[in-house]
């Protein structure tokens, strides 16, 4: 008996039609998150990381993903440890359709790390306000894009803004208390070369990970008395610098933090004492901006908040979720680049470095006040390089300046020279940007 | 039944100074040797060889070289961490200064570098033991954290004090791949293990031993305690050493002081008293042990379909982790390399045990 035509062709379309169904099924972004939700960096590592989990879930919630496409979201566990952080990533680089969309440490030890790895997997690193310095620089480090602000723009704009508020730095004394490590020690050539340029005096003194013993670094506070300390710490080292402060009788309206210094882990363990403390904002503190009120709808009234609800727009989660926003704008810009629903590490890579964000976008994301336009290019892989002052009033931050721009006239040669020095030294050739 | 001595007579001193003597043991090695070297890469897919093989095989040398030092000289050393360091810098700044000689080479040297700072830590052995000598050897682990973290020729001024290996060309063979850098590590290993397991079983790892288990016993049969204990160091921080290498230049790739911190020198002697004192298979078991089983812990509950948060995990790894080390310390103080003795002297009773 011959089969019916009409009979093949019907099978055909559901043969088709269950292909294309779960092929569609499978078709989501991978979207793996680093965090450290245990370990001696968590008060830190937690809200963050609760800000990336509540803005992926509301972009799925609210739009059903990215340009149609559904988020498969995962976390892995670092503990802010290199080896886990490596483990983590080789874990989960290659899950979902096409592979990570990109990664975010959240920690320069492992960022240093997985530097020397992405180039090889093909994935991007995003480091927003922290990792490499010199990575800003596209050319040598095609992979690596520390969007917002570097810690040399970081040191710069502090600078800046003490110089304003002091008339002037001739004959002032700055003492730098970095946490030991790579993290800490990024400013240092910075500060260095301003205290020539601004005529102060520098000091760096070191405090050894995790932080909770730095009695002997107050001490040398207390005997020389700097007209003004940075603090470059992270975790709980940074609310045991504010006891030391108050201990030593340092006035904590001399002492500014970097902007992983500045939030409300830092202070609030400090209590009264903390007040009058200021640090650099990347951006503003506050659940009052129309993606909190989307994140507290789609997220938080469903009862999937990662955190708690009334954490919701604290410092660190809000640059959770910038750092979610801004990767998953390059993943847009990857879709419409390249017109497919996934894109892969590689053309997410070129949907950072074609990455724009006007302030027209900005405000149909609904982060209107949370950051200033950025552009990215392939010579500079950092897009914008401002931040604030703001200080902490005893119950929550104020902001105390204008945005304030790192010089690039100064920062870019520099970042060049380092940029070039590493290539060298691992043998890369510089990728033309023209 | 079939695992047992009856009926192989060894004819000849070579057979007689065989390390494996039973038949059986030859064609068990010959089996794992196959599987790592042929199996595994078959197999293996890039996460397993990177984040899983590769770490535990380093470990595993570095083990071995305290193992020497610990299990089989009885000399406890805190500054394993710091024996890795030092042979990781030197590696890195034999590269970077006098590119001439070739990578394999340096890491030699690496070694030696090594060695000689073993040696100079090694003289407080001459006149302390035990708990006194491992407060002496943390001295070495705190002074390598700050000569890397504050002499900054070490790490050739760079400004955040991380450093970064060059490619891994070992004489015109480029090491990039996941599979050549597994190979690259496992060739260590298993000279590594030979070399130690012969060393024991020669005059010296002897004399190490008759000084772990009396010193002054030792010393009247005319075993120079000086030349003992200082050569178990040198040659335990030469292979410590060349561990550290393997871990900065094949492991991590770009590396700063805190991969070579306190936690290391810990983490390193945890495994060998899990694994076995004074045995070259308890370094690996307990190398194993250490890395593996907390990655492993981490991912059952995503196997088995349990939803739990990321701290939760993380925690649990922590309790259970820490719990199966207790336990594994009290069934068996000797280490998991007994628990494997006691399991073949079973199998040599089987199936009629008396």
């Amino acid at each position: 008996m011959k089969p019916h035509p009409s009979l093949g062709a019907l099978l055909g379309t559901a043969l088709i039609a269950t292909l294309a169904g779960s092929a569609s099924a499978a078709e989501t972004i991978y979207y793996p998150s680093l965090v450290y939700r245990s370990g001696a960096y968590a008060p830190n590592g937690i809200p963050f990381a609760n800000g990336v989990a509540d803005y992926v879930a509301m972009i799925n919630a609210r739009d059903g993903g990215v340009g149609g496409v559904k988020i498969e979201f995962e976390e892995c566990e670092t503990g802010y440890a290199t080896d886990r952080g490596v483990e983590c990533y080789e874990r989960l680089k290659s899950k979902g359709a096409k592979g990570a969309i990109a990664f975010s440490p959240l920690s320069t030890g492992i960022t240093f790390a997985l530097t020397e790895k992405v180039p090889n997997d093909k994935i991007p690193l995003q480091t927003m306000g922290y990792g490499r310095s010199e990575s800003a620089d596209g050319r040598v480090f095609p992979w690596n894009f520390p969007l917002l602000g570097t810690y040399w723009s970081a040191a710069d704009i502090l600078i800046q803004h003490v110089n304003k508020i002091s008339g002037g730095l001739k004959g002032k004394k700055i003492t730098l208390v970095y946490h030991d490590s790579p993290y800490g020690k990024e400013p240092i050539p910075v500060l260095q070369d301003h205290a020539q340029k601004y005529g102060y005096t520098f000091e760096a003194i070191p405090v050894t990970h995790p932080g909770v013993e730095q009695k002997a670094a107050w001490l040398k506070i207390r005997q020389t008395r700097p007209d003004f300390v940075f603090l470059w710490g992270w975790g709980v080292m940074n609310s045991t610098a504010i006891k030391e402060a108050v201990a030593v009788g340092y006035p904590r309206e001399r002492m500014y933090g970097v902007w992983w210094a500045a939030a409300e882990p830092d202070v609030r363990p400090a209590g009264d004492d903390a007040k009058g403390y200021q640090g650099l904002a990347l951006h503003p503190a506050g659940a009052d901006y129309p993606v909190h009120k989307d994140i507290l709808k789609y997220v938080y009234d469903a009862g999937k908040g990662a955190g708690k609800r009334e954490e919701v727009g604290e410092v660190l989660y809000n640059r959770g979720v910038i750092d979610a926003m801004l990767k998953l704008e390059a993943v847009r810009n990857a879709q419409k680049i390249f017109n497919v629903k996934v894109p892969t590490g590689e053309q997410v890579r070129e949907g950072y470095e074609r990455l724009e964000l006007t302030a027209e976008r900005i405000r149909e994301l609904g982060f209107e006040g949370l950051i200033t336009p950025l552009k990215v290019s392939c010579l500079d892989h950092e897009g914008a390089r401002k931040a604030r002052i703001h200080q902490w009033d005893g119950q929550k931050w104020v902001f105390v300046s204008d945005w304030i721009e790192a010089d690039t006239s100064y920062l870019r040669p520099k970042v060049e020279a380092a940029a070039l020095a590493y290539a060298k030294e691992k043998g890369i050739t510089p990728r033309s940007c023209n | 039944m079939i695992y047992r001595e009856t009926g192989q007579f060894r004819t000849s001193y070579a057979e007689d100074q065989a390390i494996f003597r039973l038949r059986e043991d030859r064609i068990g090695i010959i089996v794992i040797l196959a599987i790592a070297w042929v199996g595994i890469p078959l197999v293996a897919d890039e996460y397993l060889l990177r984040a899983i093989l590769i770490p535990f095989l380093i470990l595993s040398v570095a083990a071995i070289g305290l193992n020497l030092l610990l299990g089989y000289c009885g000399q406890i050393s805190l500054g394993t961490g710091a024996f890795m360091a030092v042979g990781a810098y030197a590696a890195y700044n034999l590269a970077l200064r006098l590119p001439e000689i070739p990578l394999l080479i340096d890491f030699l040297l690496a070694g030696l570098i090594a060695a000689g700072i073993g040696i100079v830590f090694g003289l407080p052995s001459l006149r302390i033991k035990g708990l006194y000598l491992a407060v002496a050897t943390l001295a070495l682990q705190f002074f390598a954290d700050w000569a890397f973290l504050r002499v900054h020729w070490f790490t050739n001024y760079t400004p955040s004090g991380s450093v970064t290996a060059p490619p891994l060309d070992i004489f015109g063979w480029l090491v990039d791949t996941p599979l050549e850098k597994y190979w690259l590590c496992l060739a260590f290993a298993c000279a590594t293990a030979l070399f130690a397991k012969n060393l024991v079983r020669s005059r010296i790892g002897r004399s190490w031993m008759a000084i772990r288990d009396m010193d002054i016993a030792a010393e009247i049969i005319g075993i120079r305690p000086m030349h003992a204990k200082l050569s178990a160091f040198a040659v335990s921080s030469f292979i410590a050493g060349l561990a550290g290498v393997l871990w900065a230049f094949v492991h991590l790739g770009s590396w700063e002081p805190l991969a070579f911190s306190i936690d290391m020198s810990f983490r390193l002697l945890f495994m060998v008293i899990i694994g076995g004192m004074g045995s070259i298979l308890g370094s690996f078991l307990g190398a194993a042990f250490i890395t593996i089983l907390p990655i492993f812990l981490n991912q059952v509950p995503a196997m088995v379909g349990i939803q739990l948060s990321t701290a939760m995990v993380s925690h649990l790894e922590f309790m259970i982790f820490g719990t199966l080390i207790v336990l594994f310390l009290i069934w068996e103080p000797h280490g998991l390399a007994r628990l494997w003795q006691i399991g073949k002297e079973k199998m040599r009773l089987w199936p009629f045990p008396y």
